[in-house]
């Protein structure tokens, strides 16, 4: 099932073509529009006019997080206010907010974008859809939102939180997509258990994550305790919201709209292209944003680019599931470390409650990890020989998993804190 | 049909195309809108070969052209109305169409009558009118005798050059009548135009061209959504 076919299914050949022109256009309109790019380019020496080709994108200068900030709230919009219908923030995840808008021609896109996601999901006019996803400033909500109803689905605009409420609705509903995120459908799925829900008395076929990491495992876990297909979506606030890239049902990896947005991936250090295939950095040029585009907008999401073709007959590249972010990475004992590998190890063993946190301490000169790991009430309370065995396990499967020790600390259940949203899963005590 | 990558021409040292880029598929209609001297038909001399380019690439059918001679570019299968529709005056009617249709009547295609009858149906009055002189006949009526004209050998692209200027709102819309009805018989269209709201009103996609830069593009509901669209060529007052 596709929502724009021809798009989807287009032909690398015109594909290239379409980005080219796309691109070229979106360059002289930020030259002339946006005195941050004018000024950009005028120091690296380059015009629009030396862009002949997608090679050439790499001669263009980046877009940072700081510079949204610098230019807070309206210096980078490259129409004026009266000509922009939506104003979002970014979620703030790390730091100061940032503000994006949209002119009717950016929504009508948007609004598209998602619903091919939504499409490749699964999603049709006779589904229930229940995003949990905050609205407001936050563009996950009204992103999906404006998605579901271009898909033709009735949509229920739940937002996030009050967790009760939700599976009610859910119930009572007869919800068939559940649109949040990942760590929040598991956090239904424990209530849902602990309230004795039987998961065969719902609808529920679908759901649609995104707006953090998590892993294949997590994925299984989502699917087996809500019985449905879980698809991963992927998309930032700075370059439009969801939309960006989403998994169709083959679920192995996010078909990017490429005839929107322009992916690179670069080594967060060098800032030089990986080879073709390795990890770094997504780094994303919009080609058809009118009141907000970006040049090379550093994402700091770490993913890599997947060549091979899907079956599912979309020719829209695929990059792989998020793996973390480039602030996530962290470094311990010069090993490149992210959750999403320590998440991975934990969902594969037996007893472990799929809730976890991650703290980084500074013991003298070097870093080290704790993992606290939440497990059954079982083994919590009265195995002490089960306890120790089980801290064991883990430690060595991450020693082999990871390349490095880390310590393990089981926790009792429930003890971590939960999230409506995004999961908090880094607790950085090193004071640098 | 028609891909154009990073095409720059100009006259002497004058470079009127900066890198443009654009392609049309087969079955479109799409529009290129602009103002006076933007390039609109510097850029359609470059296709047909009139100008050489000094840059870029100019692919039709998967050839590229790009050095072709103007001669052959009909014989390619893209063929153009100019603007001011340029019909042989002292000619009739119909000798006007024949000569149009002289690259299938030169390989000896038998069709050749019913390709003239199709473009008296597509005109009627090109057949009220048939042996009349064609510099007697009224601006909408020469501008539909040069599209018949460029009809009659069978171009799998068609491009017009401004077929509304200096023409009647009434006669304008039954050229674009005209134009729509290209598209459902298969023809893949270039439309050079100034009447922006006309233009995007027919046309499944357009271009803006500004100094000789492509600064917009999309699907023509878009581009009629756009402010500075409205702003520039739709003469509409943006509050």
């Amino acid at each position: 099932m596709y929502w724009e076919q021809e798009k989807e299914c287009i032909s690398r050949d015109d594909l290239a073509q379409l980005q080219l022109e796309r691109l070229q256009s979106t360059l002289y309109r930020v030259a002339t529009h946006v005195p941050f790019y004018r000024k950009k380019f005028k120091d690296l020496a380059i015009s629009p006019e030396d862009i002949s080709s997608l090679d050439d994108l790499s001669k263009l200068p980046f877009t940072t997080k700081q510079d949204l900030r610098d230019n807070y709230p309206y210096g980078l919009f490259a129409v004026p206010l009266r000509e922009v219908v939506r104003i979002h923030a970014s979620s703030g995840t790390t730091g100061q907010a940032t503000v994006v808008g949209y002119t009717h021609n950016d929504i009508k896109n948007w609004s598209s974008l998602v619903a091919r996601v939504l499409t490749g999901a699964g999603v049709t006019k006779d589904d229930v859809v229940q995003i949990a996803f905050g609205y407001g400033m936050f563009t996950g909500g009204f992103g999906l939102h404006y998605g579901a109803e271009a898909v033709g689905a009735s949509v229920i605009p739940m937002s996030s939180g009050n967790t009760k409420r939700q599976l009610q609705i859910m119930e009572d509903f007869r919800t068939t997509a559940l649109v949040c995120t990942p760590s929040y459908a598991l956090l239904l799925a424990d209530i849902m258990e602990e309230k004795g829900i039987d998961i065969n008395a719902l609808s529920l076929k679908y759901g649609l994550f995104g707006g953090e990491p998590w892993s294949e495992a997590m994925r299984n876990e989502i699917q087996n305790k809500l019985n449905i297909i879980a698809t991963d979506n992927y998309g930032l606030s700075e370059v439009m919201g969801p939309g960006v890239a989403g998994e169709c049902q083959e679920r192995n990896g996010l078909h990017i709209n490429e005839d929107h947005f322009l992916v690179e991936v670069i080594n967060p250090d060098t800032l030089e292209p990986v080879a073709p295939g390795e990890i770094g950095e997504i780094v994303i040029t919009t080609l058809t944003k009118e009141a907000f585009p970006v040049i090379r907008y550093r994402t700091r999401d770490l993913s890599r680019l997947l060549s091979e073709s899907c079956p599912c007959g979309r020719t829209l590249t695929r990059m792989q599931r998020v793996m973390g972010r480039t602030d996530d990475m962290l470094i311990i004992k010069g090993v490149n470390v992210y959750p999403s590998q320590i998440e991975e190890v934990l969902f594969e063993i037996e007893g472990v409650k799929p809730h976890y946190q991650i703290v980084v301490e500074r013991d003298g000169r070097l870093d080290k990890i704790t993992v606290l790991v939440e497990v059954s009430e079982v083994i919590f309370f009265d195995q002490m020989k089960k306890q120790r065995e089980m801290i064991e396990l883990i430690k060595k499967r991450m020693a082999t998993e990871l390349g490095i020790g880390v310590g393990v600390k089981l926790v009792e259940e429930k003890s971590l804190e939960r999230s409506e949203g995004k999961a908090k899963r880094i607790v950085d005590k090193r004071q640098l | 049909m028609l891909k154009i990558k990073n095409l720059e021409a100009g006259y002497g040292k004058l470079r009127v195309l900066k890198k443009i880029s654009l392609h049309v598929d087969p079955g479109e209609i799409v529009t290129l809108i602009g103002a006076n001297g933007a390039g609109k038909t510097t850029l359609l001399s470059t296709i047909t070969g009139l100008i050489r380019s000094c840059g870029g690439e100019i692919v039709l059918k998967g050839e590229n052209i790009t050095r072709t001679p103007a001669e052959k570019i009909v014989g390619k299968g893209c063929s153009l109305v100019p603007e001011g529709r340029q019909v042989f005056a002292t000619m009739t009617v119909r000798e006007n169409l024949v000569l149009g249709g002289y690259v299938q009547h030169a390989r000896g295609n038998k069709k050749f009558r019913d390709y003239l009858e199709h473009i008296y149906e597509l005109f009627p009055v090109l057949k009220e009118r048939w042996d009349q002189l064609a510099g007697t006949l009224s601006g909408g009526e020469q501008q539909m005798l040069a599209m018949g004209r460029a009809l009659m050998a069978r171009p799998s692209l068609i491009m017009l050059d401004e077929p509304s200027t200096g023409l009647a709102p009434l006669v304008v819309k039954a050229i674009f009548g005209v134009i729509r009805r290209m598209r459902e018989e298969g023809n893949t269209v270039l439309l050079i135009e100034q009447n922006a709201k006309a233009a995007l009103g027919v046309a499944d996609r357009g271009y803006v061209i500004e100094t000789g830069k492509i600064i917009l593009q999309g699907p023509s509901e878009d581009l009629l959504a756009n402010k500075d669209v409205q702003r520039a060529y739709l003469g509409r007052d943006v509050e």
